[in-house]
């Protein structure tokens, strides 16, 4: 069995399609990440520093712990548990899902004070 | 037409056993959705001896069972999205008489994913976890020429077999 010019046509699209697609998100990404959003079926949970330590309570079904600025899905009463074993996340768009809970966590850009700093 | 029958059940039962084989293997990748497919094998091995219509109920079949002993229903139903757009893609392909094996195989491979991923979005309402798109390509590209070898071979040795 031989590939065919139309295989490699195949190939050579899938891979620049998933180049482009890793170079958008440097693109957006790659800056200074920042804030932690969690969103429940769709709808908004809840914003947190990276910055900060957390220990949040999504809806008792997940803990997520943001630490050293990394978020990290620490527990989940899901079965299949691919949430908390996803590595921790603290890239500009990376993200972690829990399919069952319908649980998303992303990482976006840190939006910029409007003050440089602040004496008293 | 007896035959027919006899075959189809051990199409059946080979995915089933392909399932639970996929699901003792205990690699993850810090990334959900990166597996070998081994079930995929049998599919692309019935699309290239059964018709089209005995596939596709082969390919639900597989899906709802597996899912139903070694899943749940979240399973059964991105498996079921990324299956038939997976088949789908390639019956077109090998229609088109334009791909081989290893080309249509790794097309499935990769819808395979792009299914799974879509529904993904569509049941989290986020469009953030496109994020996972270009692994998931790629991934689908690998596994989808390793099961295109495999079922090289399979065939090879499957020819005489006539459904």
């Amino acid at each position: 069995m031989k590939l065919k010019k139309m295989d490699l046509i195949l190939i050579l699209v899938v891979v620049a399609l998933a180049i482009g697609g890793m170079l958008i998100y440097r693109g957006f990404g790659a800056k200074e990440a920042g804030t932690v959003i969690v969103e429940v079926d769709g709808e908004a949970f809840g914003e947190y520093s990276l910055d900060e330590n957390h220990e949040i309570l999504i809806n008792d079904t997940n803990v997520l712990i943001i630490e050293n600025g990394q978020a990290n899905m620490y527990e989940a009463n899901c079965p299949d548990q691919i949430c908390v074993k996803h590595k921790p996340i603290s890239k500009n768009g990376e993200t972690i899902v829990c399919l069952p809970n319908k649980v998303v966590v992303t990482i976006t850009e840190a939006e910029k004070s409007e003050l440089d700093a602040v004496i008293d | 037409m007896k035959t027919r029958v006899a075959y189809f059940g051990v199409f059946t039962a080979l995915a089933l056993i392909f399932s639970y084989v996929e699901s003792l293997i205990p690699i993850n990748f810090g990334i959900p959705g990166i597996k070998l497919g081994l079930a995929n094998l049998i599919i692309v091995i019935a699309l290239y001896k059964m018709n089209i219509k005995e596939a596709y109920v082969l390919s639900v079949v597989r899906v709802v069972l597996a899912g139903f002993i070694f899943g749940n229903l979240f399973s059964i139903v991105y498996s079921l999205a990324g299956g038939l757009l997976s088949l789908t893609v390639m019956t077109l392909l090998k229609k088109s008489n334009k791909f081989s094996l290893f080309g249509i195989s790794m097309a499935g491979g990769v819808f395979h994913n792009v299914g799974q991923l879509i529904v993904a979005m569509v049941v989290l309402e986020s469009l953030n976890i496109a994020y996972y798109m270009p692994v998931l390509l790629i991934s689908g590209l690998i596994t989808g020429f390793v099961i295109g070898i495999v079922a090289g071979e399979m065939l090879k040795r499957l020819q005489n077999l006539r459904i």
